[in-house]
């Protein structure tokens, strides 16, 4: 499983990084989605996969048994999903401004403060 | 364990809530104004504790360590949350008369309180996510703050800025990720200690590079600095001078945590790379100053230059060079706001950043010259101004470790950042102006205050050096013997 995992993300990443890498706007936002996507999983996938073993602790013990699975990396994903949507929300808002204002969807046409 | 601090993030957030419910305009400044004093005395308080009492700690919810989110202040956090404070002061008292009306409607007041908090937040943390947290906070805030306004200026700026600081966000989490995967936490202090008893080189030095480019990005070093210069002098002043004062160092400050405390063991790995960006970065920053001719994207690109000091103090890795890192953030981060806030001050009485269009200040405002002055010799670094001295520690602690090279570049910069310097001072104030003004244009109280504030400060930073530099070696020793830190976070009561 590990295996399958690791392959997605590394594609996710890929394709993320393709597409911030091109000058249409709203494929630099498909990008940045992916990349938040795989390091979701990445963080999933890292923390170790473990199946069918509920982290609760039973009646007569005081600490979890170890081969529990992690319950730490989900609260982690879960925060980074809310945060990474958060940012994605403005991010959808501030090219569609940028759209209007620039009247282009093309990265190259908004350099005028690079100089 | 210590509940005073939760004052610098409960502050700014009380006083965001307080304005999103007060809309009226003029209630909004004085409220802000009351937050940010409260602020900035509570962050000095937290300093004389630490400076009397060592490292304070505060576990939230009281969990056993290293379960707790622990939020842990050593002198450089001190040090960094009281000139945050200083500064939000500042910009507060500024922002009255400056800032215009359509932007306080959109809330531009709880939105610099909620950049405050993250910014305190990072300083404050001593876990490796809620790092990452603060510092979604803190952007979250400061891509608000770019894109308000909506000039397209802006709007192209602040692209870049979120498109490039939302991949160094992704690069953090993703070394989070690894580090917790291989170590089984992210309490910083706990990191350090497991690292320190079983250090895995393979493993551990993916997730410290990923480290470096991450906080490299949101510190503006060398190949990784493209989005500074493009966005910091679109919005309006006061907010440059806030991002342009504390947000990279910000970045810098993570970059002095992480690889003096978690990643010490490995520190020769990491080394060379550092000193190669601190090089690479004070030379690309002070050249591409050089060849700029706006007021504020010179001052942009001299962060640039300036942080490649701080890199440097961190690269030579002795407790002098580290005195000198942390003596340097703290007189940077006046300097550079102060130098945003005369640019503004500039603009408000001729209506451009464009130098060719700019003249004879001198002789119209000769008060407003000196003020500029100060800082720009500060930066500089000519004695007895602040600069003077973080120059002269990290050269100073470059000369005992024998990196002829790197003294010799931070010298030459040193020069070139005068040059420029004098370039905006005989541009602005020494060149007579194209058209004679037909009316002065009265600056408002609240503008010179903040400069004036910031110019003292510079020179009582320069002749009361000895204190500062006291606070940074007690700083430098801290950071140099992490044990302090880990103890303080994982066994004491």
């Amino acid at each position: 499983m590990e295996i399958v995992l690791a392959v997605v993300i590394g594609v996710l990443y890929g394709a993320g990084l393709y597409l911030i890498l091109r000058r249409n706007i709203v494929k630099l936002v498909f990008g940045l989605v992916l990349l938040s996507q795989a390091t979701n999983l990445l963080i999933f996938t890292a923390s170790g996969l473990t199946r069918a073993k509920i982290p609760i602790i039973s009646e007569n013990a005081s600490t979890l048994s170890s081969s529990a699975a992690d319950p730490l990396p989900q609260a982690l994903i879960l925060t980074a999903i809310v945060i990474s949507f958060g940012i994605l929300a403005f991010a959808l808002v501030l090219l569609r401004k940028a759209f209007r204002v620039v009247g282009s969807d093309d990265l190259d046409d908004m350099r005028s403060t690079d100089l | 364990m210590n509940n005073l601090l939760i004052l610098p993030l409960f502050i700014p957030l009380a006083t965001a809530i307080i304005l999103l419910i007060f809309r009226q305009r003029r209630l909004q400044k004085v409220i802000n104004l009351i937050g940010s004093l409260f602020l900035f005395l509570i962050s000095l308080i937290v300093l004389k504790e630490v400076y009397f009492e060592g490292i304070q700690v505060l576990r939230l919810g009281t969990w056993p360590p290293p379960f707790a989110i622990t939020f842990a202040v050593d002198m450089i956090s001190a040090l960094m949350l009281s000139v945050s404070g200083f500064v939000a002061f500042n910009i507060s008292i500024y922002s009255i008369a400056s800032m215009d009306e359509e932007r306080l409607k959109f809330g531009f007041y709880p939105l610099l309180n909620m950049l405050l908090m993250g910014v305190n937040g990072a300083f404050l943390t001593a876990d490796l996510f809620n790092l990452y947290v603060w510092f979604e906070v803190m952007l979250m805030s400061s891509f608000v703050l770019m894109a308000l306004g909506g000039q397209r200026q802006q709007i192209e700026g602040a692209v870049k800025y979120l498109t490039l600081n939302f991949i160094a966000s992704i690069i953090f989490l993703s070394a989070t990720g690894i580090i917790y995967g291989k170590t089984g936490t992210l309490n910083m202090a706990d990191l350090a200690y497991r690292l320190g008893n079983d250090f895995q080189t393979e493993l551990i030095r993916t997730s410290a590079v990923l480290l470096l480019i991450a906080f490299g990005i949101k510190a503006a070093v060398f190949p990784l600095y493209f989005w500074l210069p493009a966005s910091y002098h679109t919005p309006p002043v006061a907010v440059s001078a806030i991002f342009g004062g504390l947000l990279t160092k910000v970045g810098v400050y993570a970059l002095i945590r992480t690889f003096t405390l978690i990643f010490r063991m490995d520190i020769g790995f990491i080394q060379p790379i550092l000193y190669v960006i601190a090089g690479l970065t004070m030379v690309s920053g002070v050249l591409g100053a050089a060849s700029q001719f706006n007021f504020r994207r010179i001052l942009s690109f001299h962060i640039i230059s300036q942080i490649g000091y701080m890199i440097l103090g961190l690269a030579i890795y002795t407790p002098l060079a580290i005195a000198g890192a942390v003596f340097y953030i703290f007189h940077h981060i006046i300097v550079k706001t102060n130098l945003f806030l005369v640019s503004g001050i500039v603009r408000h009485i001729q209506g451009s950043e464009q130098l060719k269009d700019l003249g004879g200040l001198y002789r119209q405002y000769p008060l407003l010259a000196l003020l500029f002055l100060i800082p720009a010799f500060s930066l500089g670094g000519i004695p007895p101004l602040s600069g003077f001295f973080a120059k002269f520690i990290v050269i100073k602690s470059a000369m005992f470790s024998e990196d002829y090279l790197m003294v010799l570049i931070a010298l030459i910069v040193g020069v070139l950042t005068l040059y420029s310097m004098t370039k905006i001072w005989s541009e602005v104030f020494w060149k007579k102006e194209k058209s004679p003004l037909l009316s002065r244009p009265l600056i408002p109280f609240s503008m010179w205050i903040p400069v004036i504030l910031m110019a003292l400060a510079t020179i009582g930073i320069g002749l009361f050096a000895g204190t500062l530099v006291q606070l940074s070696e007690i700083a430098a020793e801290q950071l140099m013997n992490p044990s302090h830190y880990i103890e303080a976070v994982l066994w004491e009561k």
